[in-house]
């Protein structure tokens, strides 16, 4: 291969040639302001506001004034629940699940330490949420439920349209963080019945540095940032005008890709079939089923995630680990715990992402090289008898 | 991405001496496949305390092969006694340095030799005698001993220091406060060291003249002339020291710091702990 293999779509995509070119002018002729009166930089809004239309349509929102552009998914997220508790002050309950990603739980967090009361809604063996227990938490105090629509690490999607409908027959405000499902499946804010929803650009072909956050008609918040007029109030400062192009465009395109992903499944499942019928001692993390078309994450048992990344990484494959070795950290990921994965794989988990880039060439040349990869850390494992081919038998 | 040296890169995807040694007289197994890393070594001694063969397996990542493949790499052919005193950080030498948080890798290498060679000379290494004292941190299952010899080693400071070289409190953060303690301790002992050695040795007159006259000319002078300054040692009288500084050192106003600060702080340092610094006026 002479260019690298690019499975961490998950961790960020690659900018569309397309939506580059539609970006392009916005960082050179067409400088103006959003907010001027003069036409130059009123042309500009134009075009603002024509990115908001297309980034609700791929929401299927009823307005376009609902799109609030920000600056990430964390800017949204935070956003969302931010401005939500600050409105129902009195309300002191949150509701969110065990495998969100950090913007949510890192906030969720520091707002216990504010007298806040988190549940953490827990998920099973296949990553699917304990939705009896999600049920049971609500209650008069609780002022929002934040819910991610595709968790990050296994592509495993939530039902957000039974929460959503329960949670709006009892009034309670549903946030949904959409970063992983955007662009890879059909997204429908009115049958998920949410009233906030985060998306990132980045994660579907639109630069980093723009995000949004889909606010319902009429849905009771409070700014969390000071300033101008600019996004209704809701976001104040100069708007990131290329970026809300580009995203624009993104929005676009994955709405017309949308029609066709057969192409993406069917790659991510040849690999995904591919490498667990290889490999005797690996297994699928996460349900086979209710997931998003482009992730796949595979436990390799007896070997390091990080040793198996850095030897991808000689072979021009860009993957990601839930290894505790690869993020700093000392465990394995919260999601892989929430989980119970068995610790004997854990470790050695890896998250390959496709994205509609990926061709078949690239999937054949992953599914060539693995196995050299895992034999040789194989070899290399106290935990496995070369000979037999088999593990040997170990006090773990 | 981990900013790992080219020498760790060159271990990992190359690692040597990898593989077991079926009639080996010294093996260890350190850590476990729950934690994370497991490193299993063999090594083969002879006779003549030779090391003729020693070999890796190692559940881990990158620097965990790498510094198992270097701890081999630098036992292999030498003798017991000219290697049983390699730690972690003869280990990061080897491997040019290793990130903060990487720091565990090269621990665990340390430990295997020292266990690897405890059970070559017949001693017991089981759980119970292996402890050290008493689980510190359940979680990676770190004992007080290992987390007090890597603090002493390394001369670490911080919690997230020791969490970094052994995993201790990298999980559920129980066992913070307990090596919060132990830090304090092993600060609090390490400057009581230097009393211990001035009140060991009371010197003689000629010997103290001699150790001033030498820490002013290797150590203090240096200092000085970096700043284009310098110092004259003019008189020793008992433990009051005279002496005069020089160049730019002469009208600089913050000489008066300079003689206390270096001048005595250095010589209380390396001759005796109640030396006074006097500056002459000759």
């Amino acid at each position: 291969m002479d260019r690298v293999v690019y499975l961490d779509n998950n961790a960020t995509t690659m900018v569309d040639p397309e939506v580059l070119e539609a970006m392009l002018p916005f960082l050179t002729e067409r400088y103006g302001n959003p907010s001027s009166i003069h036409s130059f930089g009123g042309e500009v809004g134009a075009e603002v506001d024509r990115a908001r239309m297309n980034v609700s349509k791929l929401l299927g929102a009823d307005y376009d004034y609902e799109i609030v552009f920000t600056g990430t998914g964390t800017e949204s997220d935070n956003m969302a629940i931010l401005g939500t508790i600050a409105y129902y002050k009195e309300k002191k309950h949150i509701i969110t699940s065990r495998v969100e990603h950090p913007a949510i739980l890192a906030l969720c967090k520091k707002l216990e330490r504010d007298g806040y009361h988190v549940t953490y809604v827990p998920v099973d063996s296949h990553g699917n949420l304990d939705m009896d227990m999600l049920r049971d938490s609500v209650t008069e105090h609780t002022a929002v439920v934040s819910i991610m629509y595709a968790n990050n690490e296994t592509g495993v999607i939530f039902p957000v349209e039974e929460i959503g409908a329960f949670l709006k027959q009892r009034g309670v405000p549903f946030h949904v963080d959409a970063v992983q499902a955007a662009g890879k499946i059909p997204i429908d804010v009115n049958k998920i019945n949410c009233d906030l929803l985060t998306i990132s650009g980045h994660k579907f072909h639109a630069p980093k540095g723009v995000g949004a956050l889909y606010v319902r008609r009429g849905t009771r918040m409070r700014p969390v940032n000071y300033g101008g007029h600019q996004e209704k109030g809701r976001r104040p400062g100069t708007e990131n005008v290329p970026g809300i192009i580009g995203m624009g465009k993104a929005a676009e395109l994955a709405v017309e890709h949308l029609k066709n992903h057969d192409g993406m499944k069917r790659l991510r499942d040849k690999l995904e079939k591919g490498l667990l019928s290889q490999f005797k001692n690996s297994m699928l993390n996460g349900d086979s089923e209710s997931r998003v078309p482009n992730t796949t994450n595979i436990g390799f048992e007896f070997i390091e995630g990080e040793a198996i990344l850095l030897y991808l990484d000689d072979k021009k494959i860009a993957a990601s680990s839930g290894s505790a070795c690869s993020s700093g950290s000392l465990e394995p990921s919260h999601v892989l715990r929430a989980m119970g994965v068995p610790f004997t794989c854990a470790h050695g988990s890896i998250r390959y992402s496709l994205s509609r880039f990926t061709t078949e060439e690239e999937i054949d040349y992953t599914l060539s090289v693995m196995p050299e990869i895992v034999d040789r850390l194989l070899s290399i494992s106290p935990y496995w008898d070369n000979e037999k081919k088999v593990c040997k038998p170990v006090n773990f | 991405m981990w900013d790992y040296t080219d020498k760790v890169k060159e271990l990992y995807k190359n690692p040597k001496n990898v593989g077991s040694i079926p009639d080996a007289n010294a093996t260890a197994e350190v850590g476990s496949i729950v934690c994370g890393d497991a490193l299993k070594l063999y090594m083969k001694i002879d006779e003549n305390h030779v090391i003729t063969d020693a070999k890796f397996e190692t559940f881990g990542c990158g620097s965990a092969i790498a510094s198992s493949s270097a701890l081999t790499e630098m036992i292999k052919g030498k003798k017991v006694e000219d290697v049983e005193h390699i730690s972690n950080q003869d280990i990061v030498k080897f491997l040019g340095g290793l990130p903060d948080e990487k720091m565990h890798c090269s621990v665990m290498g340390g430990e295997a030799l020292e266990k690897a060679l405890k059970n070559w000379r017949g001693i017991k290494t089981d759980r119970e005698e292996d402890v050290e004292g008493e689980i510190l941190c359940q979680c990676f299952g770190v004992t007080d001993g290992l987390i007090r010899r890597v603090i002493r080693e390394n001369h670490l400071t911080t919690v997230e220091d020791v969490t970094n070289y052994t995993k201790a409190g990298g999980a559920c953060g129980s066992c913070i406060p307990k090596i919060e303690d132990i830090l304090a301790e092993e600060l609090d002992n390490k400057k009581k060291e230097p009393e211990k050695k001035a009140e060991k040795k009371p010197l003689t007159n000629m010997r103290r003249i001699q150790l001033i006259d030498e820490t002013i000319n290797n150590v203090i002078r240096p200092i000085l002339q970096e700043d284009r300054g310098d110092i004259e040692l003019i008189d020793v009288d008992g433990k009051d020291v005279y002496v005069a500084l020089r160049g730019s050192c002469s009208n600089c106003l913050v000489s008066n710091v300079t003689l206390k600060n270096l001048v005595e702080g250095k010589l209380r340092e390396f001759v005796e702990e109640d030396i006074i610094v006097h500056e002459s006026q000759k």
